[in-house]
């Protein structure tokens, strides 16, 4: 790791660690409104699938222009899910996802990125 | 990364969007809004650590991890009382400690891997995303608001940048989820509650809503 992302990891403690100690440290803390903690709980499960989706279904071109993109790891993904989802396994979900985008890009079924 | 931030998911984006050339104050605001859900569990955990000396405190919230909160719960609600070694065991001994040896590993041996692309190991960082997300949803606001969320993270994405994108989809998903009537929402764990905490918890161990703990079968209680 170099000196960079040292301080991006304290940047990144910054913005964590109050959303852990306020609880605990802030006396009346869980008094707050309901709908807060309504948010809150939706909050986890938009951002993670905001990032997955992207991270799938958006590509940026050399030149900065991001286009739609569809590829074997939409399977690979959906087959992730399907096994969280069913056995409640990440590691199978992963070993899987990365077994179909291997075997496809060997079997020249789907193109390596750059 | 591992000692400062200790938080996976917020770990897996950051590695990924640094990895991509994402500027830092979108990987910032991924991480605060990727970690708030945090806020809940400290709050449920506020009542039994009350008594606990303000500096423990302190440090017990850098290590209040999903996996940290599950076990503490439920051996709380299973005793009954606040039992703050059982606190550091969970949240040092069987998370930190494990994690950051595993994050150790990873470095030791991942630089051996030759040519990762071919072998699919990019794909791990949106099928981790994918599958944590599961993890979290338990109903259908959640549903909705993982759906809309990543249809609008896209939408914005292909109009301006993903790190824009994703930063609205994180926003206006849990609003958008927020519309969905509590009557027909089908709840069954929210965060913070004895049930989330089963979700999270180790193999065996039953938490029941109203605090009491099935022991695992074949024990002798």
């Amino acid at each position: 790791m170099t000196t960079n992302l040292v301080v991006l990891a304290i940047l990144m403690f910054a913005v964590t660690y109050p959303s852990r100690a306020i609880g605990l440290l802030t006396p009346g803390f869980d008094m707050l409104p309901k709908i807060v903690f309504d948010y809150l709980q939706l909050v986890g499960p938009a951002v993670l699938a905001a990032l997955a989706a992207v991270s799938v279904m958006v590509v940026v071109s050399h030149d900065d222009v991001p286009s739609f993109h569809i590829g074997i790891e939409w399977v690979a993904v959906f087959a992730c899910l399907a096994i969280v989802a069913r056995k409640g396994n990440l590691f199978l979900g992963l070993v899987a996802a990365v077994a179909i985008v291997a075997i496809a890009r060997a079997a020249g079924l789907a193109a390596i990125p750059t | 990364m591992s000692v400062i931030v200790f938080a996976g998911a917020a770990q897996f984006a950051a590695v990924g969007y640094v990895a991509s050339g994402l500027p830092w104050p979108g990987i910032i605001l991924l991480t605060f809004l990727l970690n708030a859900r945090h806020l809940l569990y400290s709050a449920a955990l506020a009542p039994w650590l009350r008594s606990v000396p303000f500096t423990r405190r302190v440090v017990m919230a850098h290590v209040l991890t999903d996996e940290a909160f599950a076990l503490t719960i439920s051996h709380f609600r299973r005793l009954g009382q606040r039992d703050e070694w059982g606190y550091w065991v969970a949240a040092i001994a069987v998370t930190f400690i494990p994690w950051n040896l595993a994050t150790m590993a990873g470095v030791a041996i991942g630089a051996q891997i030759p040519d990762p692309a071919r072998l699919g190991i990019d794909i791990i960082f949106p099928a981790a995303m994918v599958g944590l997300a599961v993890g979290l949803i338990t109903g259908r606001r959640e549903l909705v608001a993982a759906i809309v969320g990543a249809g609008i993270a896209v939408a914005v994405a292909l109009v301006s940048s993903p790190s824009v994108g994703i930063v609205a989809g994180g926003v206006v998903g849990p609003l958008v989820g927020l519309l969905v009537p509590r009557a027909v929402a089908h709840e069954t764990a929210p965060l913070g509650t004895a049930a989330s905490a089963e979700h999270y918890s180790m193999p065996g161990i039953h938490v029941e809503p109203d605090g009491s703990v099935d022991p695992p079968e074949g024990s002798d209680r």
